[in-house]
């Protein structure tokens, strides 16, 4: 019987890819490990390898197709025997067979340059405007990943001071891509591949903006970054106020913060609490790609040592992001996505998507909701949180991140005692579960929060349920 | 960063003392001492006194309760930081652990600002703020003054990448002690030095206990100077007790670095006399071992005995400079008892900028 080659899946979270190219035709003979296409995402090209033995029966899907769904059939082998014949109609993806392909190791030098990409959507809801931007002007849509390239981009032009170092940013072109073509650009002197050794880079980029640079530093992830903490928070954060204000730690650290997809437990974590405890670290972590570009230009900027959490799901998600020469955001400033009267809603980063789901049901539910997406988590805006809570009274915070002593812990007790006689119901959490993060695929959705919980949270706010 | 030809390496004993590392009371056979000049002798032991007397008056102020927290004292290991700063130029940056008033006194920092610091008062170099191990000088490139064991060798290896990104010849020296050289970020920054031959030279100041565990007992080998071998950054074991020594070392160590040929390490052998801190009795070591090294090696007597020997000076020479000395640590003394503690408001400053 003629075996089905399926569009392969490069990473847990991609969900379609382009087939870039064909290096069979239909009647070329293949032996495992012959490579047959390759395959782009907006991440990375790679190569598929035949498993089987046997001869190209038919190809389904020409090159340069893009948006190939993954586990859709994109080719038909024959094995001994067999002909183009015996290949009944084009069959249904089937997700659960095992495919005759395997993805090879990913390619160094990824041709494009960083995109959109359609495999993750952000939720359709229409944000107020960002009062932060002119009026009326001009937007494009552009991923998360392109405009946080963009702004290490520009500062890097504007100040030879600020560099980036991390592991696979320079060659590889970023683990993520974000840093995709900067190499090229600035050279090897200012985007700087390490040895996988977060302690002793992170000690040195510190050193390096004790002595006036102003160093980015690109952690694969931020699980990796508690190898650096000491340097982050004892190094870093603790420079100004140790020396009496003689000495700044100008600088970045940045990189994919929480869960991204089935990476179990060790390389899901939201570390945002844990940094917004530490006085002297800014803590940023925008939603938008608007936000993404306006913050860290505003972070590459700052005085002070700056923990900029992106997350990986994120990256390949668009947004509007105002065309200007020069767009930096203030640190510190929660947006106001939605006004409304009924209750204030407040999450950041990818947390947002939970909240603007949300949002989008129960105001179509007639409940007037007001979203705030903090943005900055260190210093906190609560001015905007406190205006908000003492119009609607009803709180419920969403975040990814564990519950015990979380961002929407440390709200909840601020709107207590500064808001206590404006509340008329508890403020509640909607968090990550109190659990290491599992890799079977149903216990990590459970372990995460979801849509159903934060409306749900909201009816009991509002004595609707 | 670009990478240059990895250099030979050149481990243990270089040249400089031809001693057994690791032998315990072997006195090494030295050839070539270098040569020191009269004005060397006196400055070496003018600013080796001055550490010593104001260490001693540290202790004693701590003892009088002037000074909290923890207090390291630098006594007995004068001619390391001596004898480096002797080789260096003002433009080179310096970094060491929480050990650190002998270092800010011999880049120049003000003996006042550096008292009222450890009295925890508005005059002190960070405004009272820092305490004994959180001092820092911009103008002297002197960078801390860090209290977390070996993250100032990560952070001193960051300077030197500063330099060499803009294009200076400036150099930094990074000081560790013994049990800093166990630490796994002293090898990852040693690999990332001799990757990109970043211009710092290591300067591990072997004073055989970390806290009160013996170099014997802590490490698998002990010849800290071959620490780097794996990286092929070359290193020296020095005589740390004769200041003489210290600086030939220096001289080359400072010299490989500043013409981009990379990291280097020097291990300088030498004493604490008094305990890891003040609160520390020491009971780990004998205290015939103590005074052996007080009565044979110690640094500030060697230097007097040759000046006398030599006759770049008599006994009213140095009772002057010893007076002149004394006069600057108590002046610092009464500064530091005298100044006001900061106002409650300095709690908010400096947070962020």
């Amino acid at each position: 019987m003629p075996t089905d080659i399926l569009m392969p899946a490069l990473s847990p979270t991609m969900e379609e890819g382009t087939l870039a190219k064909w290096l069979v035709k239909e009647g070329d003979s293949v032996v495992p490990g012959d490579v047959i296409c390759e395959i782009e995402t907006d991440k990375a090209t790679m190569e598929v390898e035949s498993v089987e033995e046997g001869t190209i029966g038919k190809i389904l899907i020409s090159e340069g197709s893009e948006g190939v769904v993954v586990n859709s059939v994109i080719a038909v082998m024959l094995g001994e025997g067999e002909s183009a014949d015996d290949i009944s109609q084009v069959p249904a993806p089937v997700a659960a067979e095992p495919s005759a392909v395997q993805p090879q190791t990913e390619e160094a030098a990824p041709k494009t340059s960083p995109q959109k990409t359609s495999g993750a959507s952000a939720p359709v809801f229409s944000p107020a405007a960002d009062p932060d931007l002119p009026e009326g002007v001009e937007m494009v849509e552009m991923s998360v990943r392109q405009a946080l390239n963009e702004a290490m981009s520009e500062e890097m032009r504007a100040d030879d001071d600020v560099f980036l170092m991390g592991e696979e940013v320079a060659q590889y072109q970023g683990a993520y891509k974000i840093s995709q073509g900067m190499l090229a650009e600035f050279g090897e002197r200012r985007v700087i591949d390490t040895p996988i050794t977060e302690h002793g880079f992170t000690g040195i980029a510190v050193g390096a903006a004790f002595a006036g640079l102003k160093p980015i530093v690109e952690f694969m992830t931020f699980n990796f970054a508690m190898q650096a903490i000491d340097q982050i928070v004892n190094s870093a954060a603790k420079q100004l106020y140790m020396s009496g204000g003689q000495v700044q730690a100008p600088i970045v650290f940045r990189g994919a913060n929480g869960a991204a997809s089935r990476v179990g437990a060790q390389h899901s974590q939201d570390f945002t609490a844990w940094y917004a405890q530490v006085p002297g670290l800014t803590v940023i972590a925008p939603y938008s790609a608007a936000d993404a570009k306006g913050l860290l230009k505003a972070a590459i900027r700052s005085p002070n040592p700056v923990v900029f959490l992106e997350n990986e799901l994120m990256y390949g998600v668009s947004f509007d992001v105002p065309i200007m020469d020069d767009f930096v955001l203030p640190i510190g400033k929660a947006r106001m996505v939605r006004q409304g009267n009924d209750v204030t809603i407040v999450s950041f980063s990818i947390g947002m998507k939970y909240a603007t789901e949300a949002t989008e049901t129960l105001v179509s539910e007639g409940v007037d909701v007001e979203l705030i997406d903090l943005r900055t988590i260190r210093p906190l805006d609560m001015e905007t949180v406190l205006n908000s809570v003492k119009k609607t009274g009803r709180c419920v915070v969403v975040e990814e991140g564990w519950p015990q002593f979380s961002v929407g812990s440390e709200l909840s007790a601020r709107l207590m005692e500064q808001a206590f006689d404006y509340l008329d119901a508890p403020v509640m959490r909607i968090a990550g579960k109190d659990v290491p993060m599992p890799y079977a695929a149903n216990l990590e959705k459970l372990a995460l929060p979801s849509v159903d919980e934060v409306v749900a949270a909201v009816n009991a706010v509002t004595y609707r349920s | 960063m670009a990478r240059k030809n990895a250099t030979q390496a050149k481990t243990s004993a270089a040249g400089s003392t031809g001693k057994k590392v690791g032998g315990r009371k072997s006195s090494p056979a030295k050839p070539n001492v270098p040569e020191f000049s009269k004005g060397d002798e006196l400055r070496a032991y003018r600013e080796m006194l001055l550490i010593r007397r104001f260490e001693e008056k540290a202790g004693q102020m701590y003892g009088m309760g002037l000074i909290g927290g923890f207090c390291h004292l630098y006594i007995g290991q004068e001619a390391v930081v001596t004898g480096i700063n002797m080789a260096a130029r003002p433009d080179d940056a310096s970094i060491t652990s929480y050990r650190d008033h002998g270092h800010m006194l011999a880049v120049g920092m003000d003996p006042n600002g550096v008292m009222a610091e450890l009295t925890g008062r508005v005059d002190g170099l960070s405004k009272g703020k820092g305490g004994s191990m959180h001092m820092f000088s911009t103008e002297k490139r002197f960078y801390g003054g860090n209290g977390i064991v070996g993250a100032q060798v990560s952070l001193g290896t960051g300077l030197a990448f500063a330099a060499k990104y803009r294009g200076e010849d400036s150099v930094s020296l990074t000081y560790f002690g013994d049990g800093a050289s166990n630490q796994g970020q002293v090898y990852e920054s040693f690999n990332m030095a001799k990757l990109w031959d970043l211009p710092v030279v290591y300067i591990i100041e072997n004073n055989k206990y970390a806290m009160g565990t013996s170099l014997e007992r802590s490490s698998a080998l002990t010849n800290l100077a071959n620490r780097g071998a794996s990286f092929n950054i070359p290193g020296e074991t020095v005589d740390g007790m004769d200041v003489r020594y210290v600086r030939d070392a220096a001289e080359r160590a400072i010299n490989h670095a500043r013409t981009g040929k990379g990291p280097y390490i020097l291990e300088m052998k030498t004493y604490r006399y008094r305990g890891h801190s003040m609160s520390d009795p020491a009971k780990y070591r004998s205290k015939d071992e103590v005074q052996a090294m007080r009565s044979e090696r110690d640094p500030i007597e060697q230097v007097k005995q040759r000046i006398l020997d030599k006759k770049h000076g008599n006994i009213d020479d140095l009772k002057q400079i010893e007076k002149e000395v004394r006069a600057i640590v108590t002046k610092a003394a009464d500064f530091a008892t005298n100044s006001p503690e900061p106002d409650p408001s300095e709690l908010w400053t400096d947070i962020t900028i």
